[in-house]
């Protein structure tokens, strides 16, 4: 089941116009605030009817301008994620999400909702009203309501944004396991690089109501033509890897296509894969094998691609083995390597500065 | 001094609480539906409909009476067509509750109307994404919010009712029985030399009536509040 989304509508102050194909997994809807990411999933779930375009989930089409269809959104069968949660204040937490079942074809599921309520960890919440509930518990709720509803497509808008760090790190090892037992597409709207970087297969980077980049998450993060779009410090690409064993030193030993690296915190069991978030600026560049240093994580690389952008720094698009990944150094330092593309050099990754919380599990990791 | 009812007090007040009960019952759902128009709908003609709604309340009630009886009497254009259907409003009951009805309107309208406005939309749009139709939309999340305004408007409504004089004695006068409701009984009473001992007892049990209506309607306030979760901490 794919979907495929091309739309164009005109805000005060926003045209939007944005084409897109989100396949299996999750496609992340990646910009600013005001890029008109929101309006794009609005139109989906059908609550915004866009000026032109056509939006169609396989072979059903929900909207087409030309040929003045716009299914209701009551009957598009596409469960929509809020920041906000939208829990009915009038209702107990085990009717909130009955409710989502209420209007799905076959109704409700007791086995179907008790696997959903286990999954989410929502079995003590059952008979609490929704305004004495935290943030991340409501969304747990938000997110097994519009599970029940037996959706064709999933929407997530921003639905960590109003969680405090703490929080958001409580309810990753649930969405991730949403992702991986998901059998129908998600589309996961946020601001923030390193949910992207933990969830999305694909990635859709929106800027002022167009669609500037897309495609695979690993390309569009380790593209130097990102760096840019999606800010210097937070720029970083995403690498998968295996882990081959936890040392007794509390630092675990993870094979890369290219390479290994040791790295502190990682709470995946030996043999599964994860993925590393690698920041651009954490990525230092070496033309000789580097010794006596304090890190243990140097890969060989070769240099693919340099990009100049307005400031003082380069993007060096490197690729070791077959992942690929950022590098950003000085424009200097570049000229002074005479660093160009087809050169083989070693980066250092410096482990501690990846971020706990970008280390994400694997399926079926238990969280906390 | 007997509180111990005669006849004429009897069927004053079970006739007040009958129109007061009917007027409520036939203008909750136009108040509901107009409430609605008003809160969630933008139109021109939006403030006249604002100022129509609202004229019983504005108006003497005696004038309101008096262009009831130009409508609805048996002269008036529509009395004369209803006349045609065997329904006969002007110096009946139910033309009490009508009048009762139309001056209680504007309050329920107002209460509940407040009601709607603090329906936060995007609820419903949440019920819409997981397959709720129009009708089963407000049946399911607008309905159950907004039952604490619906109830503060019959509160209203039927205690408006409960006190109408003035458009009810122009419309359908003070027949004892037919028309004679516990205000126009009351004023029935004062007219009449040595009346005044039933004047006092039906003003004890319009007073009793009233306390009783305001106790019930704050239990059952307190009671929906709780069952919507209103009461619940942020």
């Amino acid at each position: 089941m794919s979907l495929s989304v091309e739309i164009g509508h005109r805000f005060p102050g926003l045209d939007l116009d944005v084409a897109f194909e989100a396949g299996a997994g999750v496609t992340a809807l990646f910009g600013p605030s005001g890029a008109g990411k929101s309006s794009v999933v609005n139109a989906i779930a059908g609550l915004l009817r866009p000026d032109a375009g056509r939006i169609a989930l396989a072979d059903t089409v929900l909207f087409d301008a030309a040929q003045g269809v716009h299914l209701p959104a009551a009957r598009r069968r596409i469960g929509y994620v809020f920041q906000d949660g939208r829990l009915f204040p009038h209702m107990r937490v085990g009717a909130n999400i009955e409710y989502g079942a209420r209007f799905a074809p076959g109704g409700l599921d007791r086995a179907e909702m008790k696997r959903v309520v286990a999954l989410l960890g929502l079995e003590a919440l059952l008979v609490r009203r929704p305004g004495t509930l935290s943030g991340g518990e409501k969304q747990r709720v938000a997110l097994a309501r519009a599970w029940l509803s037996r959706p064709r497509l999933l929407l997530m808008d921003e639905p960590l944004a109003a969680l405090d760090e703490p929080r958001k790190d409580e309810i990753f090892p649930y969405l991730e396991r949403l992702r991986d037992v998901a059998q129908v597409p998600i589309v996961y709207v946020s601001h923030n690089l390193a949910e992207v970087a933990r969830l999305a297969d694909d990635l859709v980077v929106m800027q002022r109501g167009q669609v500037v980049l897309s495609g695979r998450a690993e390309a569009v993060l380790s593209d130097p033509k990102a760096l840019p779009l999606v800010g210097i410090r937070e720029a970083g690409a995403i690498l998968p890897a295996h882990v081959a064993e936890h040392g007794t030193d509390g630092l675990s030993r993870l094979t890369l296509s290219g390479g290994e690296l040791l790295l502190p915190g990682v709470v995946a069991p030996e043999g599964s894969t994860i993925r590393l978030r690698v920041l651009a600026q954490d990525v230092l560049l070496s033309k000789a094998a580097p010794e006596g240093l304090s890190s243990h994580n140097v890969l060989p690389v070769v240099v693919l691609a340099l990009h100049r952008g307005m400031g003082p720094g380069v993007a060096v698009q490197l690729r070791a083995g077959e992942d690929v990944f950022l590098a950003r150094i000085t424009q200097r330092a570049a000229t002074e390597m005479g660093l160009e593309p087809g050169m083989t050099c070693f980066a250092i990754l410096n482990a501690t500065a990846i971020p706990r919380g970008s280390i994400g599990g694997a399926a079926g990791v238990s969280p906390g | 001094m007997t509180l111990g009812l005669g006849e004429a007090e009897w069927a004053a007040l079970t006739l007040s609480l009958k129109v007061s009960a009917w007027a409520v019952a036939i203008s909750l759902p136009p108040a509901v539906a107009v409430a609605w128009v008003l809160a969630r709908k933008r139109f021109p003609g939006k403030a006249l409909l604002s100022a129509m709604v609202h004229l019983p309340l504005v108006l003497p009630p005696v004038v309101t009476g008096y262009l009831l009886l130009l409508t609805f009497g048996t002269n008036g254009f529509v009395g004369r067509v209803l006349a045609d259907w065997g329904i006969v409003l002007a110096f009946r009951w139910t033309g009490a509750a009508l009048a009762a009805g139309i001056m209680g309107f504007p309050l329920m309208v107002r209460a509940i109307r407040l009601a709607i406005e603090a329906v936060d939309p995007k609820l419903e749009a949440a019920a819409e994404t997981l397959g709720a139709g129009r009708a089963a939309r407000f049946r399911t999340v607008t309905l159950p919010l907004i039952a604490p305004g619906i109830l503060a408007g019959v509160v209203l409504g039927f205690a408006k009712a409960m006190g109408e004089f003035g458009a009810t004695i122009t419309f359908v006068a003070n027949i004892p029985g037919e028309t004679q409701t516990l205000p126009s009984a009351v004023y029935a009473f004062l007219q009449v030399p040595g009346g005044e001992a039933a004047a006092i007892r039906l003003v004890v049990l319009a007073i009793v009536v009233a306390l009783g209506a305001v106790l019930v309607s704050e239990w059952l306030a307190r009671r929906v509040a709780r069952r919507i979760g209103q009461e619940a901490p942020r």
